[in-house]
């Protein structure tokens, strides 16, 4: 699939950068080559993507990166905080007018997707106490007033509709004595879709703009737009000037790049998203999500804030230096699970993590338990045992095994495996430690052979 | 890095098959284009898609009219320009580096030394890149015959049946329809009210009900009725629902089952606005509906369209028609070098 061939592609970039220690301007142009190419298949517009480019490159060459987690995390790290940011915030809310009826109209292209986000938005007022009219203004589309009808039943909510042969603006504008009338404090105006570039439809709902002035108006986008989202957005936008967006159709597998080209061409927020056929499928925006969406990094950047918030950075520097003389100890590795525990199970964060392909992860089962035992054993140690390994002979492996409840086999295996991992560590140059360390589950891997 | 990117993909593609070009050898029965009573109004028609592809036109054109101007000799640099101008059509990244890479050779074979000369080869790349596939002719043979309409949700499925059947009657067929979006509210209406507007009769249960039954109401209707097409919607579907693409999978049972040995066309209905998952739907629909064709509709605004050239590049699954506006007359047959003329003159 499209979508994981880009992710793969994306963390292959990524852990090239992961496996430098430091990174310098040619890495990140390297990977900012990279992210522009994913952003491009995302469809998100070439303009958008140069100027997005330009601005994390900006970011990331200088002294930031070199203070944070891993060069290469630091990287995804701005290129999602710059994304998000461009995502805008979460405002899924509709402007309410303090005179009702609060009027609410719907525009777009064909086939967006404006009947079914009509009734998945009146529902959604409905249950928020409001009093929905659902108005059928698209008078061109055969069939069009009977679907509303029908969505409108099905969310039971009424719908004010003069027939095909009226003007939308008749119609509109009819609507709201209707609503006054009839104690309706919400009004939702269906409209025909139309190109951007029909100059006498889009004069049409210049009219209804107008002579009504609706509190909210929304563009209705379907979020498997191409590179002509832009053209679609800022025609839209300068004609009316929307209040917001509807994303629909996101329940698909697009990557839905034309959230972003919308965000930088409108700078309107994006206040709700469709996110399946049902009528109750009406999401709000999560920009964050959305940015994980369009980068296709999924999880792996919750991971990277995760690692983030639990490591400190003092703690890890003193045991980069602990290795660095040979002075690791159990009481220092104990101090590490503890710490890598408190990210969450373990299970979880291995799938977050990236290049670990998630069909083989679903085999590999990391026992919980088996971190408590390993935990266990190293508290039945006395402080000089786990500061010095050595002298933990055969009666104290007894010890060890009785106090933590398991056998000495246990014991033995796990101070074996420490030796070993010791051994191993002490070929790591700085470098190498900064990724053992930041990267938890690898660390503790061979622990669990 | 960014070519080993691209080298990469391209040598995932499977080598071309030599069916498209087979196809084309049959492409005489034509419905309109060489009729001479009809050259009029196709010359509308043609006019339409101009209109339409004019803003496209201008995208692209002026663009490379300036990119050119603005250089010298080709080098590098033109290159890449050129390849962000197809990117920006909605080519996709894949197709652009390939056609790309054959205008570098091109213009290697040429010894072009004008970057004026680009363009013309360019123009070349992409009517090959089209005709390589190319086949506008529906399969309907038998009596009767039958085509299915699929796709996703808001593409246009409803609107070009109508204007397909239209077509079709206008050649002298007797065209019934069936009314296989059973899902969507006001879809039986919709198609009901097309079928009005050409004097077509349309089979049809409630709505909610089971879409195989309708579609097999109908082609027992088509065969004792005699007609000539019969042409079903179904209901849009997104190609990521498993559960969705498994009930198309069982109307297509049904009708493989019914219509054994009768024409058949699956055609995929593909939104011209849309971006790169235009691949991911073909793809999807491909396996489990075995398209034959792909109508690409919304043409008449800004949209490029390039999707086409990167749909069928990759899927080796003719454009059959073309969608350029609202109206019945709306539909063209899908002429690989007008399209391009179009994008370029």
């Amino acid at each position: 699939m499209i979508f994981e061939g880009l992710a793969e592609k994306l963390q292959n970039t990524f852990s090239k950068l992961k496996s430098k220690g430091k990174l310098n301007e040619q890495d990140v142009t390297a990977a900012m080559r990279e992210v522009k190419m994913a952003l491009l298949e995302a469809d998100v517009n070439f303009k958008v993507v140069k100027d997005f480019i330009g601005r994390v490159k900006e970011r990331a060459v200088g002294d930031e990166v070199l203070e944070s987690l891993t060069p290469g995390q630091h990287v995804i790290k701005i290129v999602k905080d710059e994304l998000t940011r461009l995502m805008g915030e979460t405002q899924s809310k509709i402007n309410f007018s303090n005179k009702p009826p609060t009027i609410i109209m719907m525009a777009g292209l064909q086939g967006a997707g404006k009947t079914t986000t009509c009734g998945k938005l009146a529902k959604l007022l409905k249950k928020q106490g409001k009093r929905p009219l659902l108005v059928a203004c698209d008078v061109y589309r055969p069939a069009a007033i009977s679907q509303l009808e029908i969505v409108g039943e099905q969310v039971e909510v009424p719908v004010f509709s003069m027939g095909d042969q009226e003007k939308p603006i008749t119609i509109a504008r009819e609507s709201i004595v209707h609503a006054e009338k009839n104690g309706n404090d919400v009004v939702i105006i269906d409209t025909a879709g139309r190109l951007h570039i029909d100059s006498d439809l889009m004069n049409e709902l210049k009219e209804i703009d107008e002579q009504l002035h609706p509190h909210e108006k929304l563009l209705v986008l379907d979020s498997m737009t191409g590179q002509d989202a832009v053209n679609v957005a800022k025609e839209f936008n300068e004609t009316i000037e929307i209040n917001g967006v509807i994303l629909t159709k996101l329940d698909g597998d697009t990557r839905g790049g034309a959230a972003l080209s919308i965000r930088a061409v409108t700078d309107k927020p994006i206040k709700f998203v469709g996110m399946g056929e049902k009528l109750d499928e009406l999401e709000a925006f999560h920009p964050d999500r959305m940015a994980s969406r369009i980068l296709g990094m999924g999880d792996m950047l919750s991971l990277i804030e995760k690692a983030e918030s639990s490591f400190d950075q003092k703690k890890a520097k003193e045991m980069e230096e602990k290795l660095r003389t040979q002075q690791f100890t159990f009481e220092d590795f104990l101090e590490q699970l503890e710490q890598i525990r408190n990210m969450g199970p373990i299970g979880d964060m291995l799938n977050m993590l990236p290049g670990v392909p998630s069909k083989q992860m679903k085999n590999l089962n990391v026992d919980e338990k088996e971190l408590n035992h390993i935990q266990a054993i190293i508290q039945s140690m006395t402080r000089d045992e786990r500061t010095n390994p050595s002298i933990i002979n055969g009666s104290r492996r007894k010890r060890i095994a009785a106090g933590s409840g398991t056998s000495v086999q246990q014991v033995n295996k796990l101070i074996k495996q420490f030796e070993q991992t010791r051994k191993m560590m002490k070929q790591f140059s700085g470098s190498g430690m900064d990724k053992l360390k930041k990267k938890g589950g690898k660390f503790n891997m061979p622990f669990f052979g | 890095m960014l070519k080993n990117l691209f080298k990469q993909k391209e040598e995932e593609n499977p080598e071309e098959s030599e069916n498209a070009r087979d196809d084309e050898k049959v492409t005489t029965r034509q419905d309109g284009e060489e009729k001479p009573e009809e050259a009029v109004s196709l010359g509308g028609l043609f006019g339409r898609l101009k209109e339409g592809l004019t803003k496209t036109k201008k995208g692209i054109t002026d663009r490379v009219d300036d990119l050119v101007k603005s250089y010298t000799k080709i080098d590098e640099e033109l290159f890449e320009e050129l390849e962000e101008i197809l990117i920006t059509a909605d080519l996709g990244v894949n197709t652009t580096m390939e056609i790309i890479d054959q205008l570098r050779d091109r213009v290697k074979e040429n010894k072009a030394t004008d970057p004026k000369e680009v363009k013309g080869l360019l123009k070349e790349l992409l009517t090959e890149a089209l005709e390589e596939v190319a086949n506008p002719t529906l399969d309907l043979e038998t009596t009767p015959s039958i085509i299915m309409v699929v796709g996703v949700n808001g593409v246009g499925k409803t609107t070009s049946i109508g204007k397909i059947a239209h077509k079709l009657k206008g050649e002298g067929k007797k065209v019934l329809l069936a009314a296989g979006d059973t899902f969507r509210a006001g879809a039986i209406e919709q198609l009901k009210i097309w079928g009005e507007r050409s004097g077509i009769d349309v089979i049809s249960h409630q709505e909610g009900s089971d879409p195989a039954a309708v579609i097999y109401d109908a082609i027992q209707a088509a065969k004792s009725r005699k007609v000539d097409v019969l042409i079903c919607d179904t209901a849009g579907r997104l190609h990521n629902k498993k559960n969705l693409m498994n009930e198309l999978g069982k109307v297509f049972k049904i009708v493989r089952r019914e219509c054994e040995g009768l024409s058949q066309e699956s055609l995929l209905v593909l939104d011209a606005t849309t971006g790169q998952n235009a691949i991911q739907q073909a793809k999807i629909f491909k396996e489990v509906t075995n398209i034959s064709g792909l109508v690409l509709t919304k043409l008449d605004g800004t949209a490029k369209g390039g999707i086409v050239i990167s749909v069928s590049k990759e899927l080796k699954v003719p454009v059959k028609l073309i969608g350029v506006g609202e109206k019945l007359e709306d539909l063209q047959s899908f002429e690989p070098k007008i399209f391009v003329d179009a994008l370029f003159d």
